[in-house]
């Protein structure tokens, strides 16, 4: 995988704030870019996939980074 | 209006007008799943049980045998509106404790069998307090997962119940947090092939809609039907191996410890069997309140995502999610705004964890609202929720800095 073109550091930041992060720089990319959320907060893990989901964007993974998650989204519209 | 005036005058409307919250309406309470408004039945069975049943019902002289009269009385009725014998129900301290006993003794009972516990992953946070303490004490728990809409995956389930070593299955009627009703009955099928003794949290369906038969452990509790705090219910049938987890007490036929509250029983089987004869007729009065709610929030309000299954689903119960919105500051707007209800999200949790309920069933936890109905509901309330519902999650947007996005 590519790696993501922006990373957005959320950690420490409550729910909703890294889903409304996400939401913001997203649209700076184009279509077809990756964006990654670093957010520990647990209500993140729920709350990114659920909103890929609402708005259309594509998950492509979550995983661990520097010991915190890492949520990335590929813009798909 | 005598000595309630000050009371109400202190707690109810002098920190309303010192912080200029007041309100025009009278406040709707919306929170019936936490506990209901107590039943004008209870509150007078309550009284006179205060009267008459205030000796030890254990005892061998008169107060004493008025007092077990009640307490028969009070487990007669409550067994009839269960359909269950009156020596397999015994009153608890409350549905948590009904809850854990439920477990942990349905476990105690089966140990020579196994040490695993099979639950939803949906159950009341009582149920998996203790399962964790039943994990901790070296037994196993598996959690099965379930739709997005919050209904069990039946095939899991009866793949979990039937693996060896299975002591016990507990299963939620319905979901006390988004309304999805079990199947509970598939369920019970899925254990008794199996051979496992099924228990159900019936908290928020006794007193509103049947539970299916094929249970072997029942709790409910009765500040959820309209009876008052502090009465569980749990009814062990004959025939299933259940021993009490706690040090022995020869009350309640030796399942919960301690004198039973009676004046506070005495008033839950009288709201229960009230809420029972008035079941049919709330919930085809409160069911097209809450599919009101359902469709008007989709419509008014940007962004909103209504949660748990729409047809199969509790009469009185429903929730919804807030995009970008802060669980917290929707909570505190509506409170302002003279709307008592309930929230999943994280933020409004003393954990700051959000809802293992909507987690598993993987739907938006921030600005999550849960409504919840109860017999004082009224239609002009929930329309004036839902005529001022989309300007207040329109100002927290705003406020926010989030519109548009």
């Amino acid at each position: 995988m590519n790696p993501p073109e922006i990373v957005v550091d959320c950690l420490g930041q409550r729910c909703p704030l890294p889903v409304i992060a996400a939401a913001r720089r997203l649209v700076e990319l184009p279509v077809g870019g990756v964006l990654r959320v670093l957010a520990d907060d647990p209500a993140a893990a729920i709350d990114i996939p659920a909103w890929c989901r609402m708005r259309g964007q594509e998950l492509v993974g979550t995983s661990t980074v520097d010991g915190s998650p890492a949520f990335d989204i590929r813009r798909a519209h | 209006m005598g000595s309630a005036s000050p009371l109400s005058r202190g707690i109810l409307c002098d920190p309303a007008a010192r912080y200029g919250l007041l309100v025009n309406e009278p406040p709707a309470y919306f929170d019936a799943a936490s506990a209901a408004p107590l039943h004008p039945v209870a509150r007078q069975a309550m009284l006179a049980a205060l009267e008459d049943g205030w000796a030890d019902p254990g005892k061998l002289y008169t107060q004493a045998r008025r007092a077990h009269q009640l307490l028969d009385a009070a487990r007669a009725a409550t067994a009839e509106v269960l359909r269950v014998r009156p020596d397999e129900l015994s009153f608890t301290p409350g549905g948590t404790a009904a809850a854990h006993a439920a477990v942990l003794g349905g476990l105690v009972g089966r140990r020579r069998v196994g040490g695993t516990l099979v639950h939803s992953a949906i159950e009341h946070s009582a149920v998996l307090h203790a399962a964790e303490r039943h994990v901790a004490g070296g037994g196993s728990a598996t959690s099965v997962p379930v739709a997005r809409s919050g209904r069990l995956d039946l095939d899991a389930w009866s793949t979990a119940v039937a693996a060896p070593g299975v002591a016990l299955a507990a299963l939620i009627t319905a979901s006390h947090e988004v309304g999805t009703v079990q199947p509970v009955a598939e369920a019970a099928e899925a254990c008794a092939t199996a051979g496992v003794p099924l228990y159900v949290d019936a908290a928020q369906s006794v007193g509103r809609i049947p539970v299916p038969a094929g249970w072997a452990v029942l709790s409910a509790s009765a500040h959820k039907w309209g009876g008052p705090p502090g009465v569980g219910l749990l009814v062990v049938r004959k025939g299933t191996r259940w021993e009490s987890p706690y040090p022995a007490d020869e009350r309640e036929a030796g399942r919960t410890p301690g004198v039973p509250n009676l004046p506070a029983i005495v008033a839950a089987a009288a709201a229960l069997r009230m809420a029972d004869a008035e079941a049919t007729a709330e919930a085809g009065r409160l069911s097209p309140l809450v599919d009101r709610i359902r469709a008007t929030v989709s419509a008014t309000v940007p962004d909103v995502e209504v949660v748990g299954d729409p047809v199969d689903r509790l009469p009185h119960l429903v929730t919804f999610s807030c995009l970008y919105v802060d669980g917290e500051a929707l909570l505190h707007a509506l409170d302002r705004r003279g709307f008592a209800v309930s929230s999943g999200s994280s933020c409004t949790s003393s954990t700051l964890r959000p809802s293992h309920v909507l987690e598993a069933m993987g739907v938006l936890s921030h600005g999550n609202v849960r409504i919840s109905l109860h017999r004082g509901s009224t239609a002009a309330e929930v329309d004036r929720f839902l005529g001022e519902l989309p300007e207040i999650v329109a100002d927290l947007r705003a406020e926010a800095g989030v519109v548009g996005l």
